[in-house]
């Protein structure tokens, strides 16, 4: 099976300097934030490939530039063979686009408040000029709710149904990617599980394809089929999924394994993770875990560390074996 | 994605009619347990229909000189002219104008530089407060800066400058036709920077909403996505905006005229009426003042009411 | 048990609205003992924050208290306004936002924010307080207190501002502390950090602590009871490994059944049908027989049961009575 997307070498800067006059007046340097830093995977067509990592870490920013929401500083990406971001070709650009459609976090927030439901369902097909007659209706019953739902606005539905309808608006072009970006964390655990499931089960229906972007190691270990785990803008940690799960070899991933509340855990006492990510605008030099890292040694605060193979996943960590 | 094999298409469903919609919309309702809105709303429609309607409601058309007739200058209200015998419910003022139909007619006149003033200002305003929100970059930077600058003026010494240039350079015999467009535009170019502001403050938000980012990858054009997707989401403020710069057009209308830089005396507005009442006030002819004057502050007043009310209910954070 | 220090008996808030008077909690009842921490879960909208924000007396109107008893030390506090609760509220009761940059002014540091607090409720004086303030930073785990007591809330990290926030909550030293989802805005790492900090001081000073979460896992790994809320009612109430390994109402079962974690290895989840319903369009009789697959007649019929005139530990009229397979 062939990759259906390959990210290579992915960087994004942001420019978050004050404006021109006060960082003159104030005399300050121009602020620089690598939110996205030589990141490179492949996804597989018709698997499901996780992001996880902590608030920050950069899982938005990636699917961003999948998607091309956001361009990249440095690096591609390649969806079908086409990369988005200098393909000429525009029947090509459009075809890719039509080919990969997000689903955001918040439900409240991505479906616009003035619009009926049927409309905001159609309009990836409408603005393409398309024949939208009944589409909404058939989109809004695959993903469980009813037809009459159509002439509705959003502020009736409770965020798992808004969540659906997303669902439905980015099925409408007849994707073959979606990138989700923390589709459920919004939503309570029970209406979570409808979610996920119909997830699953359009992937299936389809041959979906998934960027899937948590912080929920949960929800990751249900969906996933490949995770790369984020810190600071960088993968440390790149593997199949229970590969990953059963035997974690960078010391972030297993600080994060440990740290997550259980719900077996009663009366667990943790031995809490040390500090909090530091500032994306000036990270620690040599690796960027390194300050937080219980087994690190001076090499780490020197030396950054290459992603390398260790037993069956790609590992940055100069200790990791 | 298959998608030969579908379901049948269930039958499109239809949706509730606007009106019914509208009825028991929150504002209806809010609006129906407001009283002083209520009220308001009474005056204003009352006062703007009167003022449509005035060629059929006023008993004399004050701008004929022939049906004018000197000798009924300065009859009181409620009084039979001590010459002729005619009766004039307001009174008449120094030419014998009924000051009633003045009202009426001046109203009209008002109202009109009013309303088109606020459109004028908001569409510019909506228009470059939404270029300025979502475009940003130097485009933003070039119109909130002219809005700054012109913010440091008060808006009526912006008016009586517009309203000076744009009167020199019409030539002399279209003034008193030009006269009223030229307040218009005026008052207009002055009050655009508040719709900018308040327009660039919400498209800011509404930009980084995720319904915004979900039309740009469907591949919307920038100018759809301002148009179709954020101006419906900032038109509420700049409702109230617009209510509110209604009552103060008119007032500013009203100050220009009264400082003899507005509405011709051929053509009077509200002000120009106060103008020509404050001169008799002092000498006892005080209704030809008094009336005018409390229909412009009735017809403010209960506009700006409106538009109070309409910011609290259009506020989720206050119902 | 001892005492406990505050007693909820009965609890209705109400809201009027134009639709009608809605019931974000109805008729809520429970016990938190002296250094226990009660664990409240529910669906976004159950009415956790309303239950707890009721018993600080910090209902935003037109939502009010319309019956039943809120005891503090067996006092009742319910109908106390102005000056009194706002004195009750500093130094009996403590409460720790979600958000923890709402609850600091930006204006003040955090040292003065503290000895503000301090000195309104404890009898010393201002250098005693400042070396108050200086050690409850210490103690939540603030590295060189003495130094940051003079930095403005804005300088902190989201997780060091919640620790800031759990200071200012504890250093009247209060009987009882309100958490409202204090760890929901922050990183699991850092949350990880936070419940440990909550429990050990807890532990120490013999603080009632109510813990409003959304998140199982940290209910099992901090709260000692845990009462699931579903609809503004209480849908079980009882001790937390019994409640989250042995539920009774449908409603927890269906909850823990649905975590990504209870149905490892399977491809579908375990999922509730439905969704909670709105507060103005609540069902007649049990709130969650639309959802629940072993309500009956009784279930629709009768006005909604309550844990008391249940089994104890369920609001419901046909609990689960054995243990469901393991969940986890
Ligand atoms: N448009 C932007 N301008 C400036 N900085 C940005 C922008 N978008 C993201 N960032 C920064 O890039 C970093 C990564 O952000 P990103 O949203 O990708 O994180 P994330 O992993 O999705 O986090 P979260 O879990 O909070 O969603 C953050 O430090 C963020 O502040
Ligand atoms: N002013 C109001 N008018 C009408 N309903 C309200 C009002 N304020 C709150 N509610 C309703 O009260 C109910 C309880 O809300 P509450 O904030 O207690 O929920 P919660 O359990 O804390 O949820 P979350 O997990 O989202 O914080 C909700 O259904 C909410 O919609
Ligand atoms: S490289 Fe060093 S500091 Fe980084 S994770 Fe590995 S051991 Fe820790
Ligand atoms: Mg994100
Ligand atoms: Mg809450």
């Amino acid at each position: 099976m062939s990759a259906l997307i390959k990210v290579k070498g992915l960087t994004r800067i942001f420019d978050v300097s004050k404006p021109w006059l006060n960082r003159v007046i104030e005399r300050l340097p121009k602020a620089l934030l690598t939110a996205v830093s030589d990141v490179s995977f492949e996804v597989e067509e018709n698997s499901v490939y996780a992001l996880v990592g902590e608030s920050g870490s950069g899982k938005s920013t990636i699917g961003k530039i999948v998607v091309g929401l956001v361009p990249p500083s440095q690096g591609s990406v390649m969806i079908n063979d086409v990369d988005l971001a200098t393909e000429t070709d525009a029947a090509k650009v459009e075809a890719v686009r039509a080919d990969i459609q997000m689903i955001f976090q918040d439900p409240y927030a991505s479906l616009n408040p003035r619009w009926r439901v049927r409309e905001i369902i159609a309009e990836p097909v409408a603005a393409k000029g398309g024949n939208t007659t009944g589409l909404a209706e058939r989109l809004l019953e695959q993903v469980g709710l009813s037809a009459a739902d159509a002439v509705k606005y959003p502020h009736e539905f409770s965020g798992g149904q808004r969540q659906r309808i997303c669902i439905a608006r980015a099925l409408a072009s007849e994707p073959k990617v979606i990138v989700c970006d923390e589709p459920t964390s919004a939503l309570d655990v029970s209406v979570q599980a409808q979610v996920l499931n119909l997830m699953s089960d359009l992937r299936e229906e389809f041959g979906l394809t998934y960027l899937f972007i948590s912080h929920d190691l949960t929800v990751v270990q249900h969906m996933a089929d490949r995770i790369g785990v984020l810190y600071l803008g960088r993968l440390v940690e790149e593997a199949p999924r229970d590969i990953l799960f059963e035997d974690p070899k960078h010391p972030y991933t297993r600080m994060l394994f440990d740290a997550a509340p259980r719900m077996d855990g009663f009366g667990r006492e943790v031995d809490p993770p040390k500090g909090e990510i530091p500032d994306a605008i000036n990270p620690p030099k040599g690796c960027a875990f390194h300050p937080r890292c219980p087994i690190a040694v001076e090499r780490c605060s020197r030396e950054r560390p290459e992603m390398r193979d260790v037993r069956g996943a790609r590992v940055a960590c100069h200790l990791a074996e | 994605m298959t998608q030969t094999e579908t379901p049948p298409t269930p039958a499109p469903v239809k949706a509730p009619s606007r009106l019914s919609r509208a009825w028991h919309s929150d504002l209806a309702w809010s609006f129906r347990r407001a009283p002083v809105a209520m009220i308001s709303a009474f005056v204003v429609i009352v006062l703007v229909l009167s003022a449509v309607l005035a060629p059929l409601i006023a008993p004399h058309d004050p701008f004929n000189p022939a049906t004018l007739n000197l000798m009924n200058g300065f009859t009181p209200p409620g009084e039979a002219n001590a010459f002729t015998g005619d009766f004039f419910f307001l009174g008449t003022d120094d030419q014998g104008r009924d000051v009633f139909s003045t009202i009426l007619y001046g109203m009209r006149i008002s109202l009109f530089v009013g309303f088109a003033a606020v459109m004028l200002a908001m569409v510019l305003g909506v228009i470059l407060g939404l270029l300025a929100g979502y475009l940003g970059g130097w485009t933003e930077t070039i119109i909130m800066r002219v809005a700054d600058v012109q913010l440091t003026f008060p808006a009526i010494l912006v008016a009586m400058l517009i309203f000076g240039i744009a009167k020199g350079i019409t030539p002399p015999e279209y003034r008193d036709q030009m006269a009223i467009w030229v307040l218009i535009l005026a008052i207009g170019l002055s009050d655009w920077v508040q719709f900018a502001r308040v327009v660039r403050g919400a498209t800011l938000v509404e930009k980084s909403r995720e319904y915004v980012q979900a039309a740009k990858l469907i591949g919307r054009s920038p100018l759809s996505i301002m148009l179709r997707h954020i101006l419906p989401n900032v038109l509420n403020p700049v409702l109230v905006i617009a209510t509110i710069s209604l009552a103060l057009a008119i007032i500013a209308e009203a100050t220009l005229s009264f400082l003899g830089v507005g509405a011709p005396p051929t053509k009077p507005s509200l002000g120009t009426l106060i103008r020509i009442g404050q001169e008799f006030m002092f000498s006892g002819e005080w209704w030809i003042l008094f009336f005018p004057a409390v229909t412009l502050l009735a017809l403010a007043l209960s506009i700006n009411l409106l538009g109070d009310w309409l910011r609290d209910a259009l506020n989720p954070k206050l119902r | 048990m001892s005492n406990p220090v505050l007693s909820v008996r009965d609890l209705v808030v109400e809201i009027p609205t134009r639709n009608g008077i809605l019931r974000p909690v109805d008729n809520v009842s429970y016990d938190i003992a002296a250094g226990e921490i009660l664990g409240v879960v529910g669906e976004s909208g159950a009415g956790k924050s309303m239950t707890g924000n009721a018993v600080i007396g910090l209902l935003d109107p037109p939502a009010r208290i319309a019956s039943g008893e809120v005891l503090l030390d067996g006092k009742p506090i319910q109908g106390l306004k102005g000056e009194a609760l706002r004195r009750l509220r500093g130094k009996k009761m403590g409460m720790i936002f979600q958000d923890p940059l709402t609850s600091l002014n930006p204006l003040l540091t955090v040292g003065e924010q503290l000895e503000e607090t301090i000195l309104e409720h404890l009898p010393i004086s201002a250098a005693e307080a400042r070396k108050r303030a200086v050690e409850a930073l210490e103690e939540v785990g603030i590295p060189a207190a003495a130094q940051r007591i003079g930095s403005y809330p804005h300088e902190f990290s989201g997780g060091m501002r919640q620790r800031v926030v759990i200071a200012l909550a504890l250093c009247a030293e209060p009987d009882l502390v309100i958490a409202d989802e204090p760890t929901t805005a922050l990183d699991v790492s850092v949350q990880a950090q936070i419940v440990a900090l909550l429990k050990r001081l807890c532990r120490e000073r013999g603080v009632a602590v109510m813990l409003v979460t959304h998140d199982m896992g940290v209910i099992a790994e901090a709260a000692d009871r845990v009462a699931v809320m579903y609809a503004g009612r209480l849908a079980e109430l009882g001790p937390v490994r019994d409640v989250l390994t042995n539920a009774r109402h449908p409603y927890t079962a269906g909850l823990m059944g649905s975590t990504p974690l209870a149905s490892q290895g399977q491809r579908r989840l375990r999922q509730i049908p439905g969704a909670m319903p709105r507060l103005g369009a609540l069902p007649q009789g049990c709130a969650f027989h639309p959802r629940c697959d072993r309500a009956e007649d009784r279930c629709r019929a009768e006005p909604g049961p309550t844990i008391s005139a249940c089994d104890g530990r369920a609001a419901c009229w046909f609990p689960l009575g054995y243990p469901q397979e393991a969940t986890g």
